[in-house]
């Protein structure tokens, strides 16, 4: 059954008090090592936010209609795993033959997002808290515009960060993981607003 | 190439070379799962079972893959032993398998366990790729267990469940809430990479 509450909370709080990485530590990899530049941050937000809404919805359908019908449960991290890679592999085809700029934009960014933790841990978010397809749109695209948020925040500060002097060490990762903490506790603080588990 | 030693690779997988702490790998779940120790041992045991065996069958198996489609057999392989650690923890400790939620399935995209295949599997005959991926996730499940030592012990004043704070003492909310897990794991990583820069300092003078 899917759970009462309005896609529109959801869509709010997947962006924010439910950030995917702020909160669910989801698709960090990419996060910490594509975020040293604010362009390259932008691109990969945007790619990360199109394949989202595109793999909820079709991991959707394909849970309600060939996994459970077919008794597959068992089987389903493989068949979400294989949905997401065809589907970026598609994606990445169909760009580079009908839209070339934003291929060139985008396209290095597709393969890394099919190990990006995000977009298999929002597949199985949808499926453990039984969204309705609506639901699971809307937390698709939310959670994307969340990640988007996080890495270009990050990204901005980094670049600010570049000309401070810093005690010797905490450059590189651990810096970004400081900054992320001290955003973690920011985003904290809207979790009277509206939250969702 | 020569066959690396076991005790080289296991030096090498939980010391010089932590996945985690040096890699920066695996941090979207290593993360997630340390606001209790016993949520991190079982994720770290799980994960090592995962990255030991298909190091294994990947390594076996290298000569039969062919390049092109190397990746999409990795990630099936990694499935399959995803699944079976999931339907084992359903089935024997159910409770902790509902804690857990999706990250037991995240194991998946757990970059170590690719990595590994990639980096060390590839190269190398099955037993060593397997000591090399099981360490490789042994080293993972300390790392988490330390944070989550520390997070444990302030945010609810437990180790492993079991109470240790004394009388009066306030449990540090903050704790067991996401932030927190950044701040520790940064700082962890800040600390080693601080002791390095003096160590390259002293051989460099």
């Amino acid at each position: 059954m899917a759970p009462n509450i309005s896609p529109l909370i959801i869509f709010l709080a997947s962006i924010i008090t439910s950030n995917m990485i702020l909160s669910n530590f989801l698709g960090m990899c990419s996060y910490l090592s594509v975020s040293g530049e604010y362009r390259t941050a932008t691109g990969l937000g945007m790619a990360v936010t199109l394949v989202l809404v595109l793999t909820t919805a079709i991991n959707w359908l394909v849970y309600q209609y060939v996994i459970l019908p077919l008794e597959l449960v068992y089987l389903q991290y493989i068949i979400f795993i294989m949905v997401i890679a065809a589907l970026v592999q598609i994606l990445e085809m169909g760009m580079d033959r009908f839209t070339p700029d934003l291929h060139a934009k985008l396209g290095i960014f597709l393969p890394l997002i099919t190990v990006n933790c995000a977009i298999l841990g929002v597949t199985l978010f949808m499926v453990i808290r039984s969204y309705n397809f609506v639901q699971s749109l809307l937390f698709g695209l939310g959670s994307g515009l969340g990640w988007w948020l996080a890495i270009n925040m990050l990204a901005a500060i980094r670049e600010k960060m570049a000309k401070v002097k810093l005690p010797p060490g905490i450059r590189g990762p651990a810096l970004s993981f400081i900054i992320t903490g001290i955003m973690a506790m920011a985003f904290v603080g809207f979790s009277g607003i509206f939250t969702i588990q | 190439m020569a066959v690396e030693k076991p005790r080289a690779i296991i030096r090498r997988t939980l010391l010089t070379d932590n996945q985690v702490l040096r890699a920066i790998l695996g941090i979207c779940s290593s993360l997630a799962v340390t606001n209790t120790m016993k949520n991190s041992l079982v994720m770290g045991l799980g994960l090592s079972f995962v990255t030991g065996l298909s190091s294994l069958t990947l390594s076996a198996l290298r000569s039969v893959i062919p390049h092109r489609v190397r990746m999409l057999v990795q990630t099936l392989v990694i499935s399959a032993y995803v699944i079976f650690v999931d339907l084992l923890l359903k089935a024997y400790l159910p409770d902790i398998s509902k804690q857990l939620g999706p990250y037991v399935g995240l194991i998946i995209t757990n970059c170590i366990i690719m990595g590994r295949a990639e980096a060390y599997a590839q190269s190398n005959p099955p037993i060593p790729a397997m000591i090399d991926g099981l360490f490789a996730g042994l080293g993972y499940t300390g790392v988490l267990l330390i944070i989550s030592l520390i997070r444990e012990i302030l945010g609810f004043g437990t180790v492993f469940g079991m109470k240790v704070a004394f009388e009066g003492f306030v449990p540090w909310t903050i704790m067991i809430m996401p932030p927190a897990a950044f701040f520790i794991i940064g700082s962890i990583i800040w600390a080693i990479s601080a002791r390095q820069a003096k160590q390259a300092a002293k051989q460099a003078r």
